[in-house]
């Protein structure tokens, strides 16, 4: 069935198709719709699952932490500040090895106070041991949403669902909804191994010692490491059920490019179109779009700019007194690998559109070393007073 | 010969905790009252540590060992997850004055507005027991703690903790004392007879904090009742009020004297100190007498 949605809507859908039991969350501009989506669908019962509403984001990880540490399919949806608060229940919940499937829909933090697009709330939490994944359109939110949880139940990892702010959560889409039966023969009912259960008395989150705590961290970053793999083996299944592909990297003209666009959320399309015309100019420019970042995707990754002499980066976030985060960890990427020059720009923050000509200019700047743009340490910020 | 009165005996020997200590044996007590079927879920402090180090735990429970400000919330999560699995296992939220009073006040007051079906268990030991002795706001005004030293020993009164319980109007709110073992595991009974939230604030002395000998920890937690600085008493859906049968009150001195933590209490600070009894206790029976009048009106 088709239907025109938001984003923010179709996460809500996502979330029913799933069978979620367990739903804890606080409202946050622009996240709310999916709150009130939900609390709506267990009111109808449309959705048999435990509404909670939590006093704030802190509470509402800790409510999914101990449902879902108790064996129930668990989400949640948040926001900037919302996912700051959340900090430390991210890292227990990741700690604690528990599929925890949340949308993050991307904003600014204040100072000053601002709604509107900004990566860095989630990319700020980068370390915190979630996979991050960051959505192109309304239609990828719904399906990443499916594909999460069965990524997350398998590698006993909690996931973030990114989209941007405004630009998906606000955006109507016609979104392909898939029945109910096709969901639930792609995504059988959470069985966990292992529950807090009276019947079996154990704990969770016991006191170790530094032998069992450094093998025990060990072993999360192996498990980690083994998701670009496991999120492709998901992703092909989806395609195969549902006739789309969600790669963790969506590459355009990338394979002959020798300027390649990096994006992540929804300027994907406009990189796509960036490209397009530099081609027609002449420039032999490609895109490529992360949807994946945590795990980074090295593997695909690298192998898709493999011929690429420049590597135009765009941030819609900061590490201050470092770089834009998805340039610096491209940089990681491919040092040792590559001799390709990353030209990283901070643009289409706090409500700044990108476009195609944006991305020219961005392009033309990086190749030619000149432009309107300030290049200040690693980075060059776009539409800026200095 | 002796009788143990713990039939279940959920709190197995070789704990962590120090000789002495008040909140390893309100652990006892609780559990002797709820039974198997309860899963535990405490924020850090004294209590993991007491669980032991992993692949050993000290209860025969199941434990959830959670971040500092979540006992409330994670507590509301378990029984949201019991509920869709069609259990009734008791949810026993279980943190210190300190996870209580302080940090865990906010996801506290939204479980206990929510009427969240648990057991919730503060263990007051007045005081951040498992950092070094620090204050809370359960410590009482006067109280010699590692931040409110000699030369500027606490000057608030404590926090009136079942007061901003009974304001959320919970389904049953009750004080009581580790000196009076029946008394606790009576409360508790009765308390898992009913559902919604229901919160116990059980003084638990800590020998190491409060500067007391550690074999008196139950006597200090008695001499606490029988001067009246902690009044055993019962609220019901918030507002009506019952005082439990009270012993023969003794001067406060009887209590304070036991206590290292006291020394430096002026001969004024006694007296301000038996003043804030009092004004505790009149404000008590208030409300008792006006709940016992509204309800034979």
């Amino acid at each position: 069935m088709k239907k025109v949605i938001m984003g923010t809507e179709a996460a809500a859908l996502a979330a029913v198709l799933a069978r979620v039991q367990v739903v804890a969350a606080y409202p946050i501009t622009p996240q709310t719709v999916t709150v009130e989506e939900l609390s709506n669908y267990v009111a109808t019962g449309e959705l048999e699952a435990e509404f909670l509403s939590v006093e704030s984001e802190h509470s509402a990880m800790a409510a999914c932490v101990g449902a879902s540490a108790t064996g129930c399919r668990t989400f949640t949806a948040t926001s900037s500040h919302g996912l700051a608060l959340m900090h430390e229940m991210l890292h227990h919940a990741a700690g604690g090895r528990l599929p925890i499937v949340m949308l993050n829909a991307n904003r600014a933090l204040s100072p000053p106070w601002n709604l509107y697009c900004d990566h860095t709330d989630s990319l700020s939490q980068r370390d915190t041991g979630w996979i991050q994944l960051y959505c192109s359109d309304v239609q990828d939110v719904l399906d990443s949403i499916l594909i999460a949880y069965k990524v997350a139940e398998q590698a006993m990892l909690p996931i973030m669902i990114n989209l941007d702010g405004f630009y998906l959560t606000h955006t109507s889409e016609i979104v392909d909804i898939p029945s109910q039966m096709e969901v639930d023969r792609y995504l059988p009912a959470y069985q966990p191994a292992e529950k807090v259960d009276p019947d079996a008395p154990s704990t969770y989150g016991a006191v170790c010692g530094a032998d069992l705590y450094a093998s025990l961290k060990c072993r999360r970053q192996k498990d980690m490491l083994a998701v670009e793999e496991a999120w492709l083996e998901a992703a092909n299944d989806f395609a195969n059920a549902f006739g789309r592909l969600h790669p963790t990297v969506e590459a355009y003209m990338s394979e002959d490019a020798e300027v390649v666009i990096v994006t992540i959320g929804t300027a994907g399309g406009a990189a796509l179109l960036a490209a397009q015309s530099l081609r027609r100019e002449g420039v032999a420019a490609g895109s490529l779009r992360l949807g994946l970042i945590r795990p980074f995707p090295k593997r695909s990754f690298t192998e898709a700019v493999k011929g690429a002499k420049h590597i135009v980066v765009l941030d819609r976030d900061i590490s201050f007194g470092a770089e834009g985060i998805v340039a610096q960890e491209i940089k990681a990427c491919l040092y040792g690998r590559s001799f390709a020059q990353v030209h990283g720009f901070v643009a289409g923050i706090g409500g700044n559109d990108i476009t195609p000509e944006k991305l020219i200019e961005m392009v033309r700047q990086a190749l030619s070393g000149t432009g309107d743009s300030v290049f200040l340490g690693e980075s060059t910020w776009v539409e800026v007073i200095v | 010969m002796t009788k143990s009165v713990f039939q279940k005996d959920l709190l197995t020997p070789g704990h962590m905790g120090c000789p002495g200590c008040g909140a390893s044996l309100a652990m006892r007590y609780v559990l002797e009252a709820l039974g198997e079927n309860t899963v535990v879920v405490m924020p850090a402090g004294c209590w993991p540590t007491f669980v032991g180090l992993y692949p050993s735990t000290t209860l025969k429970v199941p434990v959830m060992s959670v971040p500092f400000a979540t006992t409330a919330a994670t507590a509301s999560g378990v029984r949201a997850s019991l509920d869709r699995q069609g259990r009734r296992d008791t949810v026993l939220g279980w943190a210190g004055d300190g996870g209580t009073f302080d940090i865990g006040l906010q996801a506290l007051s939204g479980a206990a507005e929510k009427g969240v079906d648990m057991i919730y268990v503060c263990y007051d030991n007045e005081a951040y027991m498992n950092t070094g002795i620090q204050r809370s706001s359960a410590t009482p005004r006067g109280c010699w703690t590692t931040t409110t030293p000699a030369g500027a020993l606490k000057r608030e009164p404590k926090k009136n903790i079942m007061e901003i319980m009974a304001a959320h109007r919970i389904t049953y709110a009750a004080s009581t004392s580790l000196g009076y073992p029946y008394d606790v595991m009576n409360k508790v009974r009765k308390a898992k007879d009913l559902s919604g939230m229901r919160f116990i604030h059980l003084l638990a002395p800590c020998p190491t904090g409060w500067r007391h000998e550690t074999q008196l920890t139950l006597e200090v937690a008695r001499k606490a009742v029988e001067s009246r600085v902690f009044p055993l008493y019962e609220i019901f859906g918030g507002l009506e009020w019952k005082i439990n049968p009270m012993p023969v009150k003794i001067p406060i001195d009887e209590y304070l004297d036991l206590q290292g933590r006291f020394k430096g209490l002026s001969l004024e600070g006694r007296v301000d100190f038996q003043e804030w009894v009092d004004r505790e206790w009149a404000g008590i029976q208030d409300k008792c007498a006006h709940s016992q009048a509204a309800l034979s009106v």
